[in-house]
């Protein structure tokens, strides 16, 4: 649990290490492992009573494994691309006997048996589990608010929230616990995050990243994706996690593509279109409300310095993006209703007894679960249950097939597309907590590419009026990564002062 | 297994139902696959192992955990569903939802819209057609103990719950309600049966559970186009309770419609012991399954090459064996259903084909191999009939050669001679024949007067002498031919 | 997948219906958040109906992004969990088996 802070404290760190340094450093012999994660721990046990980026910090575990990778520098073989670098976990990524809890109170102190396609890739490679990372229970909430063990704040502003639901990974690079993170994004929870702090955060393609081992919140839009401080770390941590992994059916059987080459191609050529129905600006009654005006500036002169590069911007439309938020809102709970029907009790996990076992599933989740997760459970039930099934969800999927025509249409036209990651900056905590609704609008922006499952990602690019960070969405169509980062390698070089690290 | 036959010490005979009522059943079978692995993952698919050790985070629903589907699954599926005459189609796996301590992700991943094989049709040995609404791919469910004061769910005071057979791939074969008697679902579920032993695709023991029966039960009045009220009945553990359990519910239904009641729509359980049905409990929103797609597994998508050569891959099924010997025995397939139910008809057909007479082929077959053909080939087969039939064997005497074919094999000749069954010389029998007409004057003359029941029952008298003095070696037919003969 | 009954935009999600659902979910709801739920769920609801403003009648769902078929593994065996690292995540445990209550009901 964090220690309350009201005052608004700046915990950000400002000259971070690049994991691409720390793995070349530690490859070459001429800094130890053991000294970069004891470095990471020191600030994380200086500084995460405030920030609350954790539930578990593997200090024993952590170090452990640097060691290993010194001896295998020592022995004079190559421990991979990550070696010795820390990377931070969400916690709902399962490892191997070590507790993973997706901040329920309904699998608090569950040891999975197993570790996920990821984490076994990360460690292969080098890596250095440092942590399992708090989020929103089971990845439903865009504030991290709804942790069963209590928020995780803002590095940049303390009084305010990290985005969410991977906001414990956002909130950890961002405060430099870890030059790299994992999360998941599910309609946004990886690129809303990044984007309130000030980080690189990117969803891929769906089916580019085994989800074996991630704990599902909705299949088919749940994706697994890195946060860093630099474009060039996310496309490094991307082709150590990416690429076909036979336990998983939906996994994309091509290898990951190449886009660590494609970061310095620059951007002369490329035909940029800024999303209309995603823009504060102009969109009139075809687009979505409530995009603050200093994010949209940003957007727009995002656009503008792709020009000056080189870029041939123009406007796209993208009509049925602004249905996006409904047909999320059915999709998700729906299929989060019966991937959450397994925490009954039975097997692993929290157990409240009752005289039958109905009676002891009902009181287990009735007491595991927190509201956010209850609301989600019901209106997916609802939206499945007999009569409403092509009202609802039959009708979503629909929808989602729209969204998906819509975005090839404009990709005829544009290599990637532009809009802005969140409406607005970091908001307070407790601001939106009352109303689901609210707090719902937040993803609207990121939810149409979890629809059509097409990659997307978040690059800093400057502050906002309050000085907090504004982050810009970059969307290509599927297997579009190498454009994607294209682009953003750019925004990223071209960014406003404070806007990106790098 | 079950005899071909309708015998009236049945206690479950249609007669029971009366004139003024028919029966009409649909059933659904889950048949276990016989593969390898389980249909989402690599544990192994086996009965009796410990509990809970043929288990993975897949098969324990363990949060993150994916299915991916077992090819050789689909495949048995597919040569299932090709054998019934289905169309074999996109299939789509769909999650069944529903909260039970059995199922580990608390959804069963079924198909539900779109299943692998739909519309097909099962033959019965007398050519009554039972309709195939479809035949879908599933995983079973793990096992619960009930431990208490009674064993049963009813008073326990626990439940122990084993997943070692949650995921096991399961065909679940659903009929059209097409049957009419007790007798029709008894010998649809047989057949089925043969198929999916003759396909290899399951070991289908009713009593192991890898092949259950659920059948589906209402009665109308005969001539009336209605359909009224079902019962579906679980708990049905051998082919002759499924044709028990039917009867008493229909019954119990025409009982209920005799006294102006009507039964309710529910799950009745057959009590074996009781010889009844009994009502399952009834629980609340069951029936709300929530399906939707398995987000989790893409939809299998069979091409017709694939189609094409599984369905070349079949072997031949009973409905056709049964028809090829009986055209090779000029009888009709109903006549073989025994042989070919016994594996007997490649011999059949093959003794047929080496000359001999398809009617003791046939005999032989239903009459002495009740536990199959032993060491007997269909050369040797062949020439013991052959034997039989020229007369140098009596009927007797060919049983015992062919019991000795077929305990250890051998030549008939052999081991007729071995035996002694020398066939008689003709004149070696006119000489015995002259013998007894001159003993008995008397018989002689009634055998050859005009009251001919007298003369049929002196031919008794004298082949009998005969047959004792040859000490049975003599062959009837010839015998009687001599006294034909000598008659005339 | 079952037959819709329309619903009527005008309908908002009753009370009744949802203690209906949290029964179907195995969620025990106490009256204020009954009501509280009630509340939230229609506006989620209500929101979601923007969508009947679109004409999806000849569009076919989308169930999965990328239109992959026939992934399938090999009929191959994969060594199974050490059973007592399984069991010892069990809330309770038996001769080698999960406990639990006694199940009232029937597995349909």
């Amino acid at each position: 649990m964090s220690s309350a802070n009201d005052e608004a404290t700046e915990l950000a760190i400002t000259d971070p290490e690049t994991a691409i340094a720390i793995a070349s450093a530690v490859r070459a012999g001429d800094r130890s492992a053991r000294e970069v994660i004891d470095t990471y721990l020191d600030r994380i046990a200086a500084h995460d009573g405030t920030i609350h980026a954790f539930n578990e910090v593997l200090v024993d575990r952590a170090r452990a494994r640097a060691d290993a990778v010194d001896d295998t520098v020592a022995a004079g073989e190559d421990p991979g691309p990550l070696a010795g670098v820390p990377v931070a976990l969400k916690d709902n990524l399962c490892t191997r006997g070590i507790a993973t809890t997706c901040s329920s109170r309904i699998l608090e102190g569950w040891l999975p048996p197993y570790d996920a396609t990821v984490v076994e890739r990360i460690e292969g490679a080098g890596g250095v589990v440092v942590g399992k990372t708090n989020m929103d229970e089971f990845a439903m909430g865009s504030s991290t608010e709804n942790s069963a063990f209590g928020p995780s704040r803002n590095p940049h502003d303390t009084s305010k929230v990290p985005g969410g639901s991977s906001g414990g990974s956002s909130a950890a690079v961002a405060a430099g616990f870890a030059p790299l993170a994992l999360g998941s994004d599910t309609g946004g929870s990886i690129r809303q995050p990044a984007a309130l702090c000030g980080v690189v955060g990117v969803k891929p393609t769906y089916g580019g990243v085994s989800r074996f081992g991630l704990v599902a919140f909705s299949s088919s839009l749940d994706q697994i994706g890195p946060f860093s401080h630099t474009v060039a770390d996310a496309a490094a941590m991307l082709e150590v996690i990416g690429g076909h992994d036979e336990r998983d059916s939906t996994s994309i059987p091509q290898p990951v593509p190449s886009v660590t080459a494609a970061l310095d191609q620059g951007c002369e050529g490329l035909r940029v279109g800024i999303i209309k129905e995603l823009s504060g600006s102009g969109a009139g009654d075809h687009g979505v409300e409530g995009i603050a005006a200093d994010v949209q500036a940003r957007v727009t002169e995002a656009a503008e310095r792709l020009e000056a590069c080189g870029a041939v911007v123009g406007e796209a439309s993208v009509p049925a993006a602004v249905y996006g938020l409904s047909a999320y809102y059915l999709i998700a709970p729906s299929e989060a209703s019966s991937n959450l029907s397994r925490y009954d009790g039975v097997r692993y996990g929290l157990r409240v007894d009752g005289p039958s076992t109905a009676a002891m599933n009902t009181a287990s989740r009735t007491a595991g679960f927190g509201d956010e997760v209850k609301r989600r459970i019901m209106l997916g039930t609802y939206a499945l249950s007999s009569g409403y099934y092509d009202a609802y969800y039959g009708k979503a999927q629909r929808v989602r097939t729209l969204i998906i025509q819509d975005f090839a249409k404009a990709y005829e036209q544009f290599d990637v597309l532009l809009s802005p990651t969140s409406p607005c900056t970091a908001f307070e905590l407790d601001a939106k907590t009352a109303d689901p609704l609210m707090m719902y609008l937040n993803d609207v922006c990121t939810i149409p590419s979890n629809l059509s499952g097409d990659p997307a990602m978040s690059v800093p690019f400057g502050t906002g009026a309050d000085g907090l960070p504004i982050g810009v969405q970059v969307l290509a169509p599927m297997l579009g990564e190498v454009d994607m980062f294209r682009t953003a390698a750019v925004l990223e070089h071209e960014a406003p002062a404070g806007g990106a690290a790098a | 297994m079950i005899e071909y036959t309708t015998t009236d010490d049945n206690p479950a005979h249609e007669d029971a139902l009366g004139p003024d009522w028919e029966l009409i059943c649909g059933l659904e079978v889950h048949v276990e696959l016989s593969t390898r692995t389980k249909l989402f993952c690599g544990c192994r698919n086996e009965f009796g192992n410990e509990p809970n050790t043929n288990v993975c985070p897949t098969c324990l629903g363990l949060p993150g955990s994916l299915p991916v589907v077992n090819e050789t699954a689909v495949e048995y599926a597919m040569r299932l569903g090709l054998a019934l005459g289905c169309t074999v189609q996109r299939g789509v796996f769909a999650r069944k939802n529903y909260f039970y301590p059995d199922m580990p992700k608390d959804f069963q991943v079924s198909q539900y819209d779109k299943p692998t094989n739909q519309d097909g049709q099962l033959t019965l040995p007398d050519g009554v057609v039972i309709g195939i609404e479809r035949a879908h791919i599933e995983e079973d469910t793990g096992k619960s103990t009930h431990i208490g004061d009674t064993g049963r769910i009813h008073g326990a005071t626990s439940s122990l719950v084993d997943y070692n057979r949650a995921g096991v791939p399961l065909l679940e074969i659903v009929a059209r309600p097409d049957v009419r008697t007790a007798e029709q679902a008894k010998w649809y579920v047989a057949e089925l049966r043969s198929i999916v032993e003759a396909l290899g695709v399951s070991d289908a023991k009713m009593e192991e559970g890898s092949m259950r029966v659920d059948a589906n039960v209402s009665v109308r009045p005969v001539g009336s186009t209605e359909l009224r009220t079902r019962c579906e009945i679980k708990n049905i553990n051998s082919i002759n309770s499924l044709g028990k359990a039917i009867i008493h519910e229909a019954k119990r239904h025409i009982d209920l419609y005799a006294t102006g009641e009507a039964p309710v729509q529910e799950t009745r359980h057959w009590d074996e012991a009781a010889n009844r049905t009994r009502p399952g409990r009834r629980k609340e929103d069951a029936d709300d399954y929530r399906y939707f797609p398995e987000p989790d597994l893409v939809p299998l998508v069979p091409t017709d090459a694939v189609i094409e050569q599984i369905r070349a891959g079949l072997p031949a099924l009973p409905s056709a064996r049964r028809a090829s010997l009986a055209t090779a025995a000029g009888v009709t397939p109903n006549e073989v259903a025994l042989i070919v139910e016994r594996d007997l008809d490649a011999l059949a057909s093959d003794a047929i084909a080496a000359g001999a007479a398809p009617d003791r082929v046939l005999i032989h077959a239903e009459q002495s191999m009740a536990d199959g053909s032993g060491a007997l080939t269909a050369e040797a087969f062949a020439a013991l009939v052959r034997m039989e039939t020229d007369g140098e064997l009596s009927s007797t005497q060919t049983k015992d050669v062919l019991a000795e074919l077929i305990a250890s094999g051998g030549s008939p000749a052999d081991i007729a001679a071995a035996k002694g069954y020398e066939a008689m010389d003709s004149s070696e029998l006119e000489g015995l024949l002259d013998g007894l007409i001159a003993d008995h004057p008397d018989e002689w003359s009634r055998f050859c007067g005009d009251d001919t029941g007298d003369a049929k029952k002196m031919a008794g008298f004298f082949t009998g002498q005969i047959m004792k003095a040859t000490k049975g070696q003599a062959d009837g037919k010839v015998v009687n031919q001599l006294l034909q003969a000598r008659k005339g | 997948m079952p037959d819709a009954t329309p619903r009527g935009d005008a309908d908002p999600i009753t009370r009744d219906e949802v203690a209906h659902i949290a029964k179907l979910s195995m969620l025990d709801l106490s009256d204020e958040q009954l009501d509280l739920f009630t509340g939230q769920l229609a506006a989620v609801l209500e929101h979601a109906q923007d969508v009947e403003a679109l004409d999806v009648h000849d569009v076919e769902p989308t169930h999965h992004p990328f239109g992959l078929v026939n992934v399938a593994r090999a009929d191959v065996v994969v060594p199974s969990l050490d059973r007592s690292e399984v069991l010892a995540q069990a809330p309770d445990v038996e001769d080698g088996r999960f406990r639990v209550p006694p199940a009232l009901g029937e597995q349909p």
